[in-house]
This record gives structure tokens, sequence and C-alpha cells, in this order.
């Protein structure tokens, strides 16, 4: 029982993160590396301003304020510098690093005695781990909630067409640079955020947390797509949700069945890559089927 | 309401594949003039209405809407004056979102986003009413992907879109080239009805020639990037298909005519 509510929560604080990649990946059509970088650095203020005595509510939201100026980095290195957007998410990820472990100033910042979100807020009758879920649950009902909003706004819709056909936004008067920076900014900020939440619930803030981030949220990104489809903005959103707690959930499984946590980057690269490749796998199938059947 | 005074351009500038696609071309289109373009493959009339829009900035020269000089204005900023359709039916319309959406998105052409809402119950009346007099059954499906629809009523779609906010000028670049004959007669058809009803500025470039004597005021034929000869409407209403060609290989040359020109 306790495995199965960490799970969900580790999944609901993730789940910012695949929202944040979501935004990027689906709804920019940008592959943005940048948040390798901003999500230890959301971690890393938020270590850092919770050891200095800051209240954690203010952590976070100072965590997404440096979330979003990371993003805002990348969106002007590819919009007015024209560099391609997947190298622009590189350039700002490898400044992140060091920028990071400034902020820390070494590379791991323990948060052992420090109150944080989940250590001040006394939910009567909830232990410490299902504070955490309560929590989570409460902050991605919101975040969600808040983007379904945005989208459906005309400024939200103008980001969205952006990354669905630039031509027709910029014959309708958008500047699709402004929307590819907000776009970038939003994810970020929100990337941000599950790295200040996700070192809180940890104990820890540390300068490698962020490797491989990218890849967990396209997972989380893809499995919720397939299991719950995509019919309309606020489908995709839940199942973006719920495609990070069964991520999370599948790697409980896997973990339990005995596999290394080593090997868990090298899973989770081949469930992606199996993922991303289906649609042309199944049409390969189908066509291979159809030839045999005939 | 539009002014071109003598734009340039040339593309890949001291390259190898250096191209001089406009030379000193010089336009003026007076209000509720509907110029049809016709010209070979290679004759700058693309060029001519991608550098009108801003997709490319001109070299030399400048371009006037409505008495503003938008010469060094970007092609978004240029879009509060000007509505657009496409060749590529895929091009005019975000196939990823909503009938509803898109059209939210073009009523409100030029003007700045907000974080309003993007379209109200009022608003959806007001699509509906004009989705209806497209008589494509399209009012019962706002919430539809525009994706699912055919290139066709994609195309009806755009034009409705480049015309919902009114532009005081309209650019269609071919818009029916790549719709069957049907659709595309159409397509046409609505085209006269909506440009005649709002009294629009147009400028319809097209390959069918007589398309281009059947619609609008005024024939400009291109070549080689100049304008070379501009018909007024009462010269146009007697021309054919074959004296525009005599015209076309007296002043080009007639070894050009098979080579250059489409005929259709």
């Amino acid at each position: 029982m306790d495995l199965v509510i960490s799970t969900v929560s580790q999944g609901l604080l993730w789940a910012l993160l695949a929202i944040g990649v979501y935004i990027t990946f689906r709804v920019l059509d940008i592959a943005d590396l940048t948040v390798e970088g901003s999500f230890p650095l959301g971690a890393a203020v938020a270590a850092k301003l919770l050891t200095s005595g800051a209240h954690p509510v203010t952590a976070i939201l100072i965590a997404c304020i440096a979330g979003a100026l990371a993003g805002v980095v990348t969106g002007f290195l590819c919009t007015k510098l024209k560099i391609p957007a997947l190298l622009a998410g590189i350039l700002t990820m490898i400044a992140l690093y060091s920028v990071n472990l400034r902020i820390m100033g070494k590379a791991n910042l323990p948060l052992l005695s420090q109150d944080t979100i989940f250590s001040i807020t006394k939910i009567p009758g909830l232990d410490a781990g299902l504070t955490v879920l309560a929590i989570g649950a409460v902050i991605v009902l919101l975040v969600a909630v808040l983007n379904y909003w945005f989208f459906g706004t005309e400024l939200g819709t103008a980001i969205r067409a952006t990354g669905c056909n630039p031509h027709m936004i910029r014959a309708n008067g958008i500047d699709t640079d402004i929307m590819v920076v907000l776009g970038l900014l939003l994810s970020n900020a929100l990337v941000a955020m599950s790295g200040a939440l996700v070192a809180q619930s940890n104990g820890f803030a540390d300068v490698g947390m962020g490797v491989g981030t990218i890849v967990i949220g396209l997972a989380s990104v893809i499995i919720g797509e397939v299991l719950f489809g995509t019919r309309s903005f606020k489908n995709c959103l839940i199942s973006v949700i719920l495609g990070s707690i069964v991520y999370r959930a599948v790697i409980a499984i896997v973990l339990q069945m005995g596999m290394p946590p080593n090997d868990l980057k090298l899973f989770t690269a081949i469930l992606v890559a199996l993922a991303l490749s289906m649609p042309l796998l199944q049409a390969r199938w189908n066509k291979f089927r159809r030839e045999v059947t005939r | 309401m539009l002014t071109i005074k003598e734009i340039s351009k040339t593309f890949n500038p001291n390259t190898i594949t250096e191209k001089l696609a406009l030379h000193d071309v010089s336009l003026h289109l007076a209000p509720g003039d509907f110029v049809t373009v016709i010209g070979g493959n290679g004759a700058g009339k693309s060029t001519l209405m991608n550098c009108v829009a801003g997709t490319y900035p001109v070299d030399e020269g400048s371009i006037e809407i409505a008495g503003t000089d938008i010469t060094k204005w970007p092609e978004h900023r240029r879009a509060k004056f000007i509505g657009r359709v496409f060749q590529d039916p895929m091009m005019g319309t975000a196939a990823n979102m909503q009938i509803e959406e898109n059209l939210a998105i073009a009523a409100r052409r030029g003007k700045r986003p907000t974080l309003r809402w993007s379209s109200t119950a009022k608003d959806r009346d007001h699509y509906r009413e004009l989705l209806a007099g497209l008589h494509l059954g399209l009012e019962d499906r706002l919430t539809s992907k525009v994706g699912l629809l055919s290139g066709g009523q994609r195309q009806a779609l755009t034009l409705l879109m480049a015309t919902m906010a009114e532009p005081k000028l309209l650019l269609l670049d071919e818009h029916t080239a790549a719709l069957d004959p049907k659709t595309a007669e159409k397509v046409l058809s609505l085209t006269r009805e909506i440009v005649s009803r709002q009294h629009l500025t147009t400028l319809m470039i097209t390959h069918n020639m007589r398309d281009a004597l059947k619609f609008g005021n005024r024939l400009i034929m291109m070549y080689g990037g100049q304008i070379l000869f501009d018909i007024p409407e009462e010269k146009k209403k007697h021309l054919e298909v074959k004296d525009l060609l005599a015209m076309f290989e007296q002043a080009a040359g007639s070894e050009l005519v098979s080579d250059s020109l489409l005929l259709s």
C-alpha cells in the first residue's frame, strides 16, 4: 500500500514536468532539451532558498520564475538568433549546469532539517506519505485547470496554432517568435516547479538530477496519449498526468521484479524509442498481415 | 488601395543560383479592383504576392496599402490589412484545431491576442451563420478538427477566414489550383460572391486563362519578373484566350509561348 501511495505521489510531482514537455513537444512541436537543465534549476533554487530560511511556497514560486527565465533564454536563442531549437535547448541546458552549481555552491544540497512544503502542511488524519499525495494532487489539479484555461484563451489558442501551422498564424497577424518564447517560458516554469517539488519530497537537490528528464517527460506524454487518448486539449492534459503516474508504476513494477536500478535509464530510453516508433511499426505490421492473409 | 512602386527582388544574390524574380514592378489597385494575374512558371506572380504579404522583404521600391507605407513591416504586422488564401489547402488553416478555434483566430486578425476566452456563445452563433453561407454543412461541425475536412472544404474555410475581418486587400495565390475542377469552380464562385458582397480589393493569381478572363475587372500578365501588360475592364470584356496568347506572343516573342505559358 505504501508503495502504491508513493508511486502515485511521485507520478503527480513529475506530472508537472510531463505537462511542461507536452507544451513544447506537442503544442509547439519543438523537442526542448532545456528541461534537463531547468528541472535541476528549480530544485537548486528551491533548495538554496529553503536552506536560507525562505518559506516553501516562496521557494517554489521563485523556482518557477527561474525556470521561466531559462525558457526565455532558449526562446531568444532559437527565434532571434535563429539557432535550431534542439541546439538552443542543449546550449541552455549545458549553461544551466554551471548556473545550478553556482546557486547551490556544491553538487548536492540536503534538505533534511529544513521545512518543506510537505512538512509544514499538517492535514489531520494523513501521515507523511498521504500528505505528499494530497499536496501533489492539489497542485497538479490547479496547474491543469490553469493550463486548460490559458490554452483556451485568445493568446493560448495563438500559441497552439503556432505549433500547428506557423504560416496560418502569421497570416492572421500573430508574431510567431513571441508565441514560441511564451510557450518555452510556460513549459520551463512548470518543469522547474516539478524540480522544486521533487527536491523537497526527496530531501535533497542534486546537480545531476536533470539527467534523462526529457526522456521521462516524453515517456509520460506518449504513454498517456496511447492509453488515455488525445481527443481534445482537456483530454490530452488528463492523459499526460495519468501517463506520468503509469510511468512511475511501470518503473516500480520492474524494480520490484528485480531490475537493477542502474539500468532504469536504459529501460526508459528503450520504452520511449518503442513508443515513438509505434505508428511506423504498426503500419508495417498491418501491411505484413495483409500480405500474409492474401 | 494598394500602391507598389518600382519593387525589385533577387533571390540568392551573388551566387550561382541568383535569380531576378521581380524587376522594377509598379502596380496600383483602386479600391474595389479585382485583378487577375496570369503568367508562366517563374514569371514572378507568386513572388509579387509574397512581397506584398511580407513573406520576403523587397530589395528596392516601396509598398503602400490604404496610404500606409508597409515596406518595412514584418509579415505578421501586415496581416492587419491583408487576407490571404494559399495554393496549398493545408497552409491556410490549423489542422489539429477545431473549426471554431480557426475562425476565432481569423475573426481577430491583426489584433493583439488577449486572455479572454477565444470564443463565446455569441461568437459561435455568428460563425454558424457565416459557415451556413458556404453551403457545405460545416455550420453543424464547429468542434470538428479542420484536418478532417476535404481540400475544397478547407479552401472555402480559408477564404471565409481571410475575409471575415474585412481586409483592405485580399490575396489569392492560385487558391483553386490544388482542387478538382468541380470543387475549384465552387470555390471560385464563392470567391466572386464574397468579393463582390464586401467590395474587396483583390489580387488573384491563376494558371487558368479562362478564369482570368471570367473573373475580376482587370487582368495583368507577368513575364520574367515584370508586368507585360495590364488590361482594363472594357478591353478585358471582349478578350478571349486566343487573344491573350496573341498578345503574349507579340510582347514576349513567339518561341517562348509554348514553354513558359501553361495553356488551359
